[in-house]
């Protein structure tokens, strides 16, 4: 009797305080995803938006926006892999060789561009990237007529810029927390340090890098702004499409079947990464970072 | 209280910090004081000062839903000045968006500009105001000019009020275009030939499905699934050609990335006056002439202040400066007569009768065409 009463407050405690987080979810993921799940099944009404139907009409259609799904697909990856080979070098000076004062300064400057809105700084990449900007210091040393902006390099540009921070800092992190007398047990057993690079650091910040790219490839899935300025809208993602299924041919039913197959493609690759990621030894407590 | 009994000097004063320090509104301070009463007897004495007493009503502030680059601030401060109402605007990119947003409900919006071709679907919708012309003292229907006033009545009933006029033509820049091009076959034959990379096109289906099949000299307005076939052909050959597809391409055009773009009247006019070597042409085939209205959506939430905003710019004085700003032409005669002679010299805003021969209104159908929609989302996407 005396144990069972703390035992059920805590219950009532626990409830509490899981209640906001569940709400929000119910009412602000869940709910809307049904939503979207059930007019999928609709059919557009006569001057657009949704119309009352049961067909599959809509996910017999999305071959039409193939291109913005492989556009999406090649581009996502391609821009996370990219973010890692820029992040992971510059996470590991700060972690591992910049000392105590620099660090701090380099961590404050890994985070000023936040201070911007990011539309901003993809507005001044249009000017970086267009033929006045680094198209014409290129013609400077001899390579004429290159075109930057409004090409797929430029999106990637600007996913590499634009979600570095997001990228650095749980490398950093894990990094920072690692063990050195590892290090300095790896040198004694003989291992020079690019095998103890390989064969130790590497692996224990894996968590950091499998965090960092879930971020950024997760929000590139999704990007619209980042194709419509720097792609010039020839650069087609799905995120675009989703806008102009909604905002422009106002057919709702098939936006919402785009969306739904793009959340089913999140989630499998999702899974299947973070599978893949876990797998790789003991990084499973550390990934929880 | 204030009905029955003249305030202390005492209380004025209480109230007239009250008001200051903003811990009550303006419409509670001139009722607790009675200037309100004042105002409107004085008001209703004195002819001059007649106006204020309609505005001394309002409050708030007006949402006015508009285009890019479409308003001149000044008019728009005055009116704040003169009414206490602040003004919110919200910039869109294209009609479907306005009509996507205001069939999704409550947008908040007061004021919106409509293009002649949605007026006939928001009614349709039930998504747009009969508007009461007593409330507009402004808007002389006599002075209009009827070629571009007619789609704001459905049914005999007024919807939408005249704002300006113009056309989609494109704009060259002469430096880098030599070739003189006068048409739309040349526009999109020189997109796929020396200007590649250079040419931009509306993100919009209207204009440039519209002025590609121009190219094959059909209707601006066709929904023939044929005619729209080739010029979805037409379109996707042009594609690795474009620089974008953007409706937003005066920035591009001014820092010499693209050399060529379609074009309404007003971007050209804005171009040319700061760089000579714009030009503006409006295709011999033809192409779109158009007219933006004022509207007041239903359910607006401050309809009194969207009335008096809509009165305020069509005010020839206000409508005028507002004409200088955008370089869009007026509708309304009396406004004509305010404009700079320059401006109603300059072929791009007055083009010559002969070119407008050849322009057509858009249709209501073009613009809410699912095939035409899907085109377009395809060429986006290819």
């Amino acid at each position: 009797m005396a144990a069972s009463l703390p035992s059920s407050r805590s219950k009532v405690v626990t409830t509490l305080l899981v209640a906001p987080a569940g709400l929000f979810f119910l009412f602000l993921l869940i709910l809307p995803l049904i939503v979207v799940i059930i007019y999928s099944f609709g059919a557009r009404a006569e001057a657009g938006g949704y119309a009352p139907a049961f067909t599959f009409d809509n996910y017999a259609n999305l071959p039409a926006r193939g291109q913005a799904f492989i556009n999406t697909l090649t581009l996502a990856p391609l821009g996370t892999l990219l973010t890692v080979l820029f992040a992971y070098p510059l996470a590991y000076f700060l972690a591992v060789k910049a000392n105590e004062r620099l660090r701090t300064l380099l961590l404050v400057l890994v985070i000023v561009p936040f201070w911007t809105s990011q539309l901003l700084r993809y507005y001044a990449w249009i000017m970086i990237l267009g033929s006045k900007g680094i198209p014409s210091w290129l013609a400077w040393i001899g390579m004429t007529d290159v075109r930057i902006i409004n090409t797929p390099w430029a999106v990637l540009i600007g996913a590499v810029y634009g979600f570095l921070p997001l990228m650095v800092l749980p490398i950093y992190v894990s990094l920072e927390k690692l063990d050195k007398r590892l290090l300095e047990a790896s040198a004694d057993l003989g291992a020079d340090a690019p095998r103890t690079f390989w064969q130790v650091t590497l692996p224990l910040s894996l968590p950091g890098v499998a965090t960092g790219s879930m971020l950024v490839f997760i929000l590139l899935m999704g990007e619209y702004i980042l194709p419509q300025l720097l792609g010039g809208g020839k650069v087609f993602f799905i995120g675009n499409a989703l806008v102009d299924l909604f905002l422009q041919s106002r057919n709702w039913p098939f936006g919402a079947a785009v969306s739904t197959a793009l959340v089913a493609i999140m989630f499998v690759t999702i899974a299947v990464y973070m599978r893949f990621v876990l797998s790789r030894g003991d990084t499973r407590r550390a990934a929880l970072v | 209280m204030s009905d029955n009994k003249i305030i202390t000097p005492q209380k004025f004063l209480d109230e007239l910090r009250r008001f200051q320090k903003g811990s009550v509104t303006r419409r509670h301070f001139l009722g607790v004081t009675g200037l309100g009463l004042a105002t409107a007897v004085l008001g209703t004495a004195m002819p001059g000062l007649r106006p204020r007493k309609a505005y001394a009503a309002l409050s708030g502030t007006v949402n006015l839903t508009t285009w890019p680059n479409y308003h001149n601030q000044e008019n728009l401060d005055a009116f704040t000045k003169k009414t206490g109402v602040t003004i919110n605007m919200n910039v869109f990119g294209s009609n479907e968006e306005m009509l996507a947003k205001l069939q999704a409900g409550s947008t908040g919006w007061d004021v919106f500009v409509p293009t002649n071709y949605t007026i006939t679907t928001y009614k349709g919708l039930d998504l747009i105001e009969p508007l009461d012309l007593k409330l507009l003292p402004n808007y002389d229907p006599a002075t209009q000019d009827q070629r571009f006033t007619s789609e704001g009545a459905v049914d005999g009933t007024v919807y939408a009020v005249p704002k300006d006029w113009g056309t989609t033509g494109f704009v060259i820049n002469t430096k880098n275009v030599t070739q003189k091009p006068a048409s739309w076959k040349e526009f999109w034959d020189l997109t796929k030939g020396p200007l590649t990379g250079r040419v931009m096109v509306h993100d919009y289906q209207l204009t440039t499905i519209g002025n590609a099949l121009k190219y094959f000299g059909y209707s601006f307005n066709s929904n023939d699934e044929k005619q729209l076939g080739e010029a979805e052909k037409l379109m996707l050959e042009a594609k690795p050609h474009l620089f974008a597809i953007n409706s937003d391409y005066q920035p591009s055009m001014r820092n010499g990335d693209a050399w060529m773009s379609v074009c309404w009247t007003g971007d050209g006019v804005q171009l040319k006056r700061d760089l000579p070597e714009m030009e503006y042409v409006i295709g011999k085939e033809g192409g779109e002439i158009w007219t933006d209205y004022f509207a007041i959506p239903k359910g607006a939430p401050n309809k009194e202040a969207a009335y008096a905003l809509i009165d305020w710019l069509l005010t020839p004085e206000i409508n005028a400066k507002e004409v200088q700003a955008h370089g869009y032409p007026s509708t309304d005669a009396r406004t004509n007569k305010l404009v700079p002679k320059e401006m109603l010299e300059n072929p791009i805003l007055y083009p010559a009768a002969d070119l407008l021969t050849n322009l057509e209104f858009g249709a209501a159908a073009t613009l809410t065409n699912p095939l035409r929609a899907e085109i377009m989302a395809r060429f986006k996407s290819a």
